[in-house]
Formats: C-alpha cells, sequence, structure tokens
C-alpha cells in the first residue's frame, strides 16, 4: 500500500510538474490543481499509513491514525481552493487584457501588441 | 537620569520647530534653541564632576537577550564631545536663523538639526557598542536630510547621496566589526570591552575587526582614501557645514577611535593602517586645498586635513600623541566652526564663494574679516592662537616616530603637511581679506552681517585667542580628563603653554611658515604649472563605480528576472531539485525504512490504476482541455477515496466537496478561456521539462517512501488525542485540533481565504473598463448552447433539493465536534447547493432571491471567529482558549455547548461568503461575454402559464 501512495505521490508530482511548465495558463492552473493533490497527499502520509483508525476517539478503542496531519492538510485543501480561483480568475483576467493566454503574455517569439519593449 | 536626558531632549524636542514654525522664524530658532540650551546645561552641571574624575553611568535593560541594553556613560571623552556638539549646535542654530533665507523651510531645518544633534550625543555618551551602532547609523541619515536639505540643487542631492553611500557602508563595515570584538569580550558593553585589551590584541580575529572598526571610522572622519565625499557634502547649507563638517559629523571616527584606543592602539597594525592613513590624509588634503576656488571647497579639504592629523597623532599610540589630539580636537572645532561660518557670511554678503573674485574684503566688512582672519591665522598655526600650540605638539611627537624604522620620514611629511597648511591658510588671508579688490561687479555689495550672524563666530574666536594665551587654565582641566578617558590610565608630564624653547617642532613651524608663505607667493605660477595635470575625479570614479554595479545588478536581474513565467518556474523547480540532490549526495545511503507495510486491497489497487491512467492521459490529452479538466476531477475523486480509506474521512469530505465546486469553477473560466491548448513546445523544451519533472517526482516520491517505511516518533499528536476529550469537549480530533488546540493557525487561514476571494472580486469589478472590456464586448460564443438553458426537470429537482442539502450542511456542521463533519465541509456542503441553484435557475433569478452578501458573509465569519477568541481574554485565559459545558434540555435531552462551536460558525461563513462571492463574480464575466440579459424567470418556458399557440403567435 505504501508504495502505491508513494508512486501516486511522484506521479502526480511529475504531471504536475510537466503541466505546470507548459506556456498557457489554463495547463499551468491544471498542473497546479495536481501539485496540490501531491502536497496534501504528501502530507497526509506524514502521518503513516492506518486502516480503520479514524482519529474519531471511541470507548474502549486506544489505537487511532495521527490527527495533526490529517488536521493540516484539511486547511490546505480549502485554502488549495482559494489559491486555485484566484488564478484562474487571473488567467482570466489576463487572457481578457492581453488577448492570449501564453503566461509570459505573448507567444514566443510574436511581439506583444504594445510593441517589444526589450 | 539626567544623563538619558541629555541624549533624549534633542530628539524629543525635534517636534518643536515644525510646531513653532507657526509662530515665526523667531519662535522657531528660539523654541530650538532653547532645547538645546537645556541639554547643554544639564551636560555642565555634571562637567566639574567629570572633570574630577567622576564618571557617570546610567542603564536600562533593553534585549538583555541580545546583549543590548540602553547604557550611558559620561567620562572625560564624552564631555568633551558632547560639550562641543551641544555647545556649537547651539551657536549654529543662531547662526542658522540669519543665515537661512525666507524661501527656506525652517522648520524643517531645524527638526533635521536636532535630530541628527541626538544622534550624535547618544553615539558619544553609548555605553553599549550596539546602542551606538544605531545612532552612528542615526547620524548617517540625519546628515543624508540635511546634506540634502536644498532638495532643489542636484549637487546637494548628488552629495547627500555620496555621503550616505560611503558613510553607510563603512558604518555596516563598523558592525560588523564591533559584533566581532563583542564576541570576543562577551560583552557589549563599552566600558567592559576596554578593560579587555590583552584579550582582544590576543584574537586572531583582532585585525579583522580592526579593520571593520576603521573603515567605518575612517568613512566617517574622511580618511584618505574615503575623503572624497567630504567635499562634495559642501552643497549643504552652511550652517550645515560649519556643524556636521568642521565640528561633530566627521569626528565621530575620531571619537570613536580615540574610545577604543586603549583596546586598539599599541599594536603594528593600528599603528601602520591608522598613522599612514592620517599622514597622507593631512599631507594631501592640505595639498588639494590650496587650489581650491571654492571658499567652502578650500575648508573641506582643510578639514579633511585636520582630521589627518588627528588621526596620524592617534595612530601614534603614544599617551602624549592622544593628549595632543584630544587638544587638536578642541582648537579645530573652535577655529574651523568659526571659519565655516565666516564662509558662510561672506558668501552670504557677496553672492558668491569663488576666491578669485574676492580681496580686500576687510575694508567692507571690518568684523567679519577680523574674525576671518585671526581663525584663519590659527589653522595657520601661527603663534599665539590655540592652532600654533597642537600644530607644535604634533611636530614634537612626528619628530620622534620611527616609520618602517625611517626617522626621517614622519617629520618630514608633517613638515611639509604644515606647510601646505601654513599656504592654504595665509591664502584665505590675503586673498579674500587683504589686498586690492580684485572684482568690482559682486552680486551684491558686501558689508557686516546682522548681529546673531557674526556673535557666534565671534565667540569662538575668543575661544581661540584664549586657548592660545592661557591653554592651561582654559582647557587645561578639559584636556587632561580627555586623555585621561582616552589613554584609561596615567597621564605623562607635560604642559601646555606658546613656549617650550629651541625645540625641532618650532625649527619645522618656521620651515613651515617661510616656505607656506614663499608657495603662496608662486600661487599663480602654480596654479598654472599644475592645471594641466591630471589628476583622478573623485566624484566621477565614485559614480562610474555606481553605474557599474548597477549594470551588474540589472544584468544578474534582468537573466533572473526577464518576465517569463516559464523560465522562474523551471529555475525554481531545478534549484528545488538540485537542493534535493545534494542532500542525497551528502549521505548517499538511501533506504527503506523497516516499518511493517500495509497489504494492498483489490480496490486500492485498483484506484491506484485508474490514477495511474488518468494522470498519464491528463499530460498526454492536455491539448484539449474540456478533457483534462474531467481527467483532473477523476483524480480528486481517487484521492478522497484514498483519504476515506486511509482512516480520514473528515479530509475525503472535504476533498470531494472541494472537487465539485473547483470543477464548476474551472467549467465557467473554460467558457471563456480557448478550448484548445496550441501545441507550440519545441521538442528539445518538451524533453528538459520531462527529465526535469520526471527527476521532481521521483525525489518527492522517494522521500515519502523513505518516510512512510519508517516508525512514527512520538509526537505532540498523542498529547492531541489524550485531551480533546478532557480539553477541548469534542471526540472528532481532526476538528478539535482546527477550531481548539491549533484554532490561531484556523483563524489565519480562513483571513487568507477571505483575502483571496475578496482579490478575486477586485480583478473582476476592474474587468468593465479598458482592453478587457472590448474583448468580452466583441466575444462571441464558440460552443454550441442548448436551446434549453434551464431545463424545468433540473430547476425541480434543485429546489426539492435545496432545503435537504441545507440540513445536510447544517448536520454536518453541528456534529462536526464529535464526528466528521464541521465548519470547513459544512460551508462547502452548502456552497454547492446554493451554486446549484443558480446552475439551475439561472443566475440572475436565483441573485434576486439571495438576499446576503458575500462580502459581508466572509468579514462577519471572520468576526465571529474573533469574538470567539477574544471572549476567552473576558474569562482571562489566552486568546481562542475554548471552553464548552453539558446543556440538559427537556425534549431534546442532554447535548454538549462549546465555545468553539462559536468559531466554526466563522469558519462556515468564511467559506460560504468566499466560495460564492469567487463563483458569482466569474458568472458575472460570463454574463457579460454571453450578451444576455439577466432572467427573471428560472424556467424557459413557465409550465404555469396558458399555452400559446404558435399560429397566434406569429
Amino acid at each position: 500500500m505504501e508504495f502505491l501512495v508513494a508512486s501516486s505521490i511522484g506521479l502526480l508530482t511529475t504531471c504536475g510538474t510537466y503541466l505546470l511548465l507548459r506556456g498557457r495558463t489554463f495547463p499551468v492552473v491544471v498542473g497546479l490543481a495536481l501539485l496540490s493533490y501531491a502536497v496534501n497527499v504528501f502530507l497526509f502520509a506524514m502521518g503513516r499509513l492506518t486502516i480503520n483508525m479514524p482519529p474519531i476517539l471511541r470507548e474502549g478503542v486506544t489505537e487511532y491514525t495521527d490527527p495533526l496531519p490529517q488536521a493540516l492538510v484539511l486547511t490546505a485543501i480549502v485554502i488549495s481552493f482559494g489559491m486555485t480561483a484566484l488564478i484562474v480568475v487571473l488567467s482570466i483576467r489576463a487572457y481578457l487584457e492581453i488577448g492570449n493566454d501564453h503566461v509570459d503574455g505573448r507567444p514566443v517569439g510574436e511581439p506583444s501588441e504594445a510593441g517589444d519593449k526589450n | 537620569m539626567s544623563l538619558t536626558l541629555i541624549v533624549l531632549l534633542p530628539f524629543i524636542g525635534a517636534v518643536l520647530p515644525a510646531i513653532m514654525i507657526r509662530a515665526g522664524r523667531n519662535a522657531c530658532a528660539t523654541a530650538t534653541g532653547s532645547v538645546t540650551l537645556l541639554a547643554l546645561i544639564l551636560l555642565m552641571a555634571k562637567a566639574p564632576a567629570v572633570i574630577a574624575g567622576e564618571v557617570f553611568q546610567v542603564s536600562y535593560s533593553w534585549l538583555p537577550e541580545l546583549g543590548l541594553n540602553v547604557t550611558f556613560f559620561l567620562d572625560g571623552l564624552g564631555l568633551l564631545f558632547a560639550t562641543l556638539i551641544l555647545g556649537i549646535g547651539l551657536l549654529i542654530i543662531i547662526y542658522a536663523r540669519f543665515y537661512l533665507s525666507k524661501d527656506d523651510p525652517m522648520g524643517r531645518f531645524y527638526v533635521f538639526l536636532l535630530l541628527f544633534q541626538g544622534a550624535m550625543v547618544g553615539i558619544v555618551l553609548s555605553d553599549n557598542i550596539l546602542l551606538l551602532l544605531i545612532f552612528w547609523e542615526l547620524t548617517s541619515l540625519s546628515s543624508f536630510l540635511l546634506i540634502g536639505y536644498w532638495k532643489h540643487l542636484p549637487e546637494g542631492r548628488q552629495g547627500a547621496r555620496m555621503a550616505l553611500a560611503v558613510t553607510g557602508a563603512g558604518g555596516l563595515a563598523m558592525i560588523a566589526g564591533m559584533l566581532i570584538l563583542g564576541d570576543i569580550v562577551g560583552s557589549y558593553d563599552l566600558t567592559v570591552i576596554v578593560q579587555n585589551a590583552e584579550l582582544i590584541q590576543a584574537s586572531p580575529m583582532y585585525v579583522p575587526a580592526l579593520i571593520l572598526i576603521l573603515l567605518g571610522c575612517f568613512t566617517k572622519s574622511a580618511q584618505f582614501p574615503f575623503h572624497f565625499w567630504l567635499p562634495h557634502a559642501m552643497a549643504a547649507p552652511t550652517p550645515v557645514s560649519a556643524y556636521l563638517h568642521s565640528a561633530t559629523m566627521v569626528k565621530a571616527g575620531i571619537f570613536l577611535m580615540a574610545r577604543m584606543w586603549p583596546v586598539l592602539s599599541g599594536t603594528p597594525e593600528w599603528f601602520y593602517i591608522v598613522a599612514t592613513a592620517g599622514l597622507v590624509t593631512m599631507v594631501l588634503g592640505a595639498w588639494i586645498a590650496i587650489f581650491k576656488h571654492d571658499l567652502k571647497g578650500l575648508l573641506a579639504y582643510s578639514t579633511v586635513s585636520h582630521l589627518g592629523l588627528v588621526t596620524m597623532l592617534l595612530g601614534f599610540g603614544t599617551p602624549m600623541a592622544a593628549v595632543a589630539g584630544v587638544f587638536h580636537i578642541i582648537n579645530h572645532a573652535t577655529f574651523k566652526a568659526a571659519l565655516f561660518m565666516t564662509a558662510g557670511i561672506v558668501d552670504h554678503e557677496t553672492g558668491t564663494r569663488d576666491i578669485r573674485r574676492f580681496g580686500g574684503l576687510l575694508n567692507l566688512m571690518p568684523i567679519a574679516g577680523t574674525i576671518g582672519i585671526i581663525t584663519a591665522a590659527s589653522m595657520a598655526g601661527i603663534i599665539p592662537f590655540n592652532g600654533f600650540i597642537s600644530k607644535e605638539m604634533m611636530l614634537e611627537e612626528a619628530w620622534h616616530t620611527m616609520w618602517f624604522d625611517q626617522n626621517w620620514v614622519v617629520p618630514l611629511l608633517a613638515t611639509v603637511g604644515a606647510l601646505f597648511s601654513v599656504a592654504y591658510s595665509f591664502r584665505f588671508i590675503f586673498h579674500v581679506w587683504l589686498g586690492k579688490p580684485r572684482d568690482e561687479n559682486l552680486p551684491h555689495h558686501p558689508h557686516d552681517p546682522p548681529f546673531g550672524m557674526w556673535a557666534p563666530p565671534a565667540l569662538l574666536t575668543v575661544l581661540v585667542v584664549l586657548i592660545g594665551l592661557f591653554p592651561a587654565t582654559i582647557a587645561g582641566p578639559l584636556v587632561a580628563a580627555t586623555a585621561g578617558a582616552v589613554v584609561g590610565g596615567e597621564l605623562p608630564e607635560y604642559h601646555l603653554s606658546l613656549w617650550h624653547g629651541l625645540t625641532p617642532a618650532l625649527g619645522m613651524s618656521v620651515i613651515a611658515i617661510i616656505g607656506g608663505s614663499l608657495l603662496l607667493l608662486r600661487h599663480g605660477g602654480l596654479m598654472s604649472a599644475t592645471a594641466n595635470l591630471s589628476r583622478p575625479d573623485a566624484k566621477a570614479m565614485f559614480d562610474c563605480g555606481i553605474a557599474k554595479s548597477v549594470a551588474l545588478s540589472r544584468l544578474v536581474s534582468d537573466n533572473l528576472h526577464n518576465g517569463s513565467l516559464q523560465r522562474y518556474l523551471a529555475i525554481m523547480v531545478i534549484g528545488a531539485i538540485g537542493i534535493g540532490l545534494s542532500g542525497f549526495y551528502a549521505q548517499p545511503d538511501f533506504q527503506s525504512g523497516s516499518r511493517e507495510l500495509l497489504e494492498v486491497s483489490p480496490p486500492a489497487a485498483i484506484g491506484w490504476l485508474l490514477l495511474v491512467v488518468t494522470c498519464v492521459a491528463a499530460v498526454f490529452m492536455h491539448h484539449n482541455r474540456l478533457l483534462t479538466l474531467l481527467l483532473v476531477g477523476v483524480v480528486g475523486l481517487i484521492v478522497s477515496l484514498g483519504f476515506i480509506y486511509l482512516s480520514a474521512p473528515d479530509l475525503a469530505l472535504t476533498q470531494i466537496s472541494v472537487e465539485v465546486v473547483t470543477v464548476i469553477l474551472m467549467l465557467l473560466a473554460l467558457n471563456i478561456l480557448p478550448k484548445e491548448t496550441p501545441k507550440e513546445s519545441l521538442p528539445g523544451r518538451k524533453m528538459r521539462d520531462g527529465i526535469v519533472s520526471i527527476a521532481a517526482g521521483l525525489g518527492i516520491g522517494g522521500v515519502i517512501w523513505a518516510i512512510m517505511t519508517r516508525d512514527l516518533p512520538n509526537t505532540i499528536s498523542s498529547y492531541h488525542l489524550a485531551n480533546s476529550k478532557t480539553e477541548g469537549g469534542g471526540t472528532n480530533v481532526v476538528n478539535v485540533i482546527l477550531v481548539d488546540f491549533r484554532g490561531f493557525d484556523t483563524f489565519g487561514e480562513i483571513i487568507v481565504l477571505g483575502i483571496a476571494a475578496l482579490s478575486i472580486f477586485a480583478l473582476i469589478e476592474t474587468v468593465t473598463k479598458g482592453d478587457a472590456a472590448k474583448r468580452l464586448a466583441s466575444w462571441v460564443v464558440e460552443l454550441r448552447r442548448s436551446p434549453n438553458r434551464h431545463p424545468m426537470m433540473m430547476v425541480v429537482a434543485t429546489r426539492v433539493m435545496l432545503p435537504l442539502s441545507l440540513m445536510v450542511g447544517v448536520y454536518i456542521f453541528l456534529r462536526g465536534h464529535n464526528e466528521p463533519g464541521g465548519g470547513f465541509i459544512a460551508g462547502l456542503v452548502v456552497s454547492v447547493a446554493l451554486i446549484m441553484q443558480y446552475m439551475a435557475s439561472g443566475f440572475g433569478w436565483a441573485q434576486n432571491r439571495m438576499k446576503v452578501h458575500y462580502h459581508g458573509m466572509i468579514g462577519l465569519g471572520v468576526i465571529a471567529a474573533a469574538i470567539t477568541g477574544v471572549a476567552a481574554w473576558v474569562a482571562g485565559l489566552p486568546f481562542l482558549t475554548s471552553g464548552f459545558t453539558h446543556v440538559h434540555l427537556p425534549i431534546v435531552g442532554e447535548f454538549e455547548l462549546a465555545s468553539a462551536m462559536g468559531f466554526d460558525l466563522g469558519v462556515f461563513l468564511t467559506v460560504v461568503g468566499a466560495v460564492m462571492l469567487a463563483l458569482a463574480k466569474l458568472s458575472q464575466v460570463e454574463r457579460m461575454a454571453e450578451h444576455v440579459d439577466i432572467n427573471a424567470e428560472p424556467m424557459d418556458h413557465d409550465p404555469s402559464a396558458p399555452l400559446v399557440t404558435p399560429e397566434k403567435e406569429a
């Protein structure tokens, strides 16, 4: 099981990073979303993997999984949503302002509308 | 106590001129002067005791952990400098009142001046070296403001910048040196440090500390090769030049050398660095001064030269030389401040400072002329003025000094320096005051200035004469007290007087005076002979250096920071991989741990397989954006399933509801954005990114594998598990951690979420202007639209669902403290329920019925959480301490009421507000793009309306 989780985290990181390095805003957003999954699961797995031991206190039960990474990841998930929403809106705004969705403001080799400043 | 007051008075008083300027210039100057006068009186009250050998000390602890305490002490050296700073400061304040014109903002001038004064007094009275450094930097800053006071003049601004750059850089070096010193001794108190000379000089860090501290001193006191900033600082108003650049600030470096004299001096390093720098500065400064046509320029280089003289004396390292140095500090301060003020008078009265245009001014301005001639004679070292005595002492000391086993080097150069000094001083006398007027068309007709302007220099001139005639009576006690404080022990036998008989020093003096006079007679020829010599222009070099460093930093930042996000991200990821790899190679024994692993169940294997397939597909098909989005949704779903499988029900609930909201959000975005990603990456780039991403994935996967295969060390989690029920009153430990144990974290997080939502709001509110609005207006619908925009089935179904889903939300919220759930999850569930209404019945219809302001909701949530936290203060507990109680109600039965519920409610409200605000704003853009009116009706067809046949409609 640990191998599955570790390989999933690695794969999510690889795919997320690759998409993150693309030149258009949408793949970058998607890449960031995949990276967020990887990071969240990574943090969660710091508490080690357990089955059927949720951190809900019960009479007569003494073994629980580590609750702390879960609490940290819970807020991280919500914050990643806030971040995703923000960059989605940023990319829309950028697209509307400059007329293309390249992350650098213009596709490679094309002068920007305002003239090439460099 | 009054010691602290002496330092604080100028700072506190600095507000006065700013206020009093409204009452007029006289009131302003009077207020400023009384502040300084009061401080001076306080100081003088202590003077007799200090001269008698007492040392006053006062101490308050500030940051004792860092060794930084507010400690002041007053000994002879501090007394001398504080007297100079406050005494000459008072004269300068009077002088400036008449010097500044009506157009100059006088209030601001006095504010800066008092700030500077306070900082200077702070330097000379500080006992703690860290405190001293703070005041040291304050003088650099306030002198920057004073030099650039006439901010309309480019020379003023450039001079101020140069002074700040040079002295500020020196100050930074000095901080390092002082820290080393404090580290060697183990204390940052000057009084302790000066008693540990042997310890410091034996330390291997002695030389670095010495060099760093001397860098600070040399830059501040304009010693070669850092002397170039001082003449450029002369662009300041003359009172500033007289105060900062003759009497006080430039002496700060000398003060520090004198203060550190007991611990740093006496070594060959000290002698060769300090004495040599002083000697070179003295000769070079005097030589340049001879050729300066600007009155203040001449005085500036002469100041450089005299500072070199004092530095050289301190560098000799003998107690007698220290006495001579201290005495010359006093003498130089008196005659040079007076000379600067005289130069200011000449400038003020004639409208120019060019020596070539003067001559015979004594007849026109007899008072100013007399002052100028006497003080310049003192500067030349002519009997019977005070400058003569200290110059004689200097020559006497130079006569005995060997330099690399050569007995002629120092005496010869000292005589040459004195000779040049005579030449420029006589030039000041003969070319300005005596002789025939050379230019009849001066900008103004010169005459003596008002009393307030000549009285301060006149007072100093009286001192010049009195100290010269009765040195032992007037200055003797102060010199003894100061020199005693510098040397830190018994002083040698010495006698301050004009006549010591026929000594070598007298011979050197006579040579200097005769040689200097001859040099001046040949001045015209000398000028033309040296006119064509190329000499280094310090300002050009400084500007060139600045320009080069700017170009270098621009080169670095332009290449790293070229505006390409792709490059930044690549650098960041590659950098992170590099750091990881370096750690890996430092300890290359990567091994799996020995923890017992969980078995792989068939569902888990299926989930993993699905994840792998969707991830890889998302990468390979990312050009089709809609498909990518769906695949990412699947990934999210598997992650939630993973959470629930691995004992994290709260995470699973959160993840799945966030997933829904995220997918809706991205769909909305995709409506506007292009639907395809163009294939534009070149194969090389794809290859590079592929390698980088695989390396990143392998690294992360390897790290987490290594972690998961090792046992969990004992963490704070066991505390959380043990105390969740008893302290936090809940059995869902994750929720108790969120709202109680780590409530402050959560509080910050909901604020971040709120800020993100508000940023989205701001980004979209302004979309109605500029290019974005034009593009929206001309936006063409790309995809085919369904003819049935709001299907009746969906409208009805979501409406039936709404109360149900809201109830689920409330249920999840209420049980959150004990069972999986809580404010975050409830907020997301309720948001999803509301969004469904918007989707089914249309934005306009739903928005008309939604009477809640989402901004308000975010604010309310944060406030609710804050109030819950503050309530704990009322109960006398730390912020966010939660309490709980069990309540028994008749029908409901017993249930628990925890104050953490209030906090969780805040979380809930913020989450709903933030999610809804983000989505509502996004759909506003969609509406603008689609060019359709807000629908007032929930459905495309009103089912209750009477049927209309097509024929009738036509």
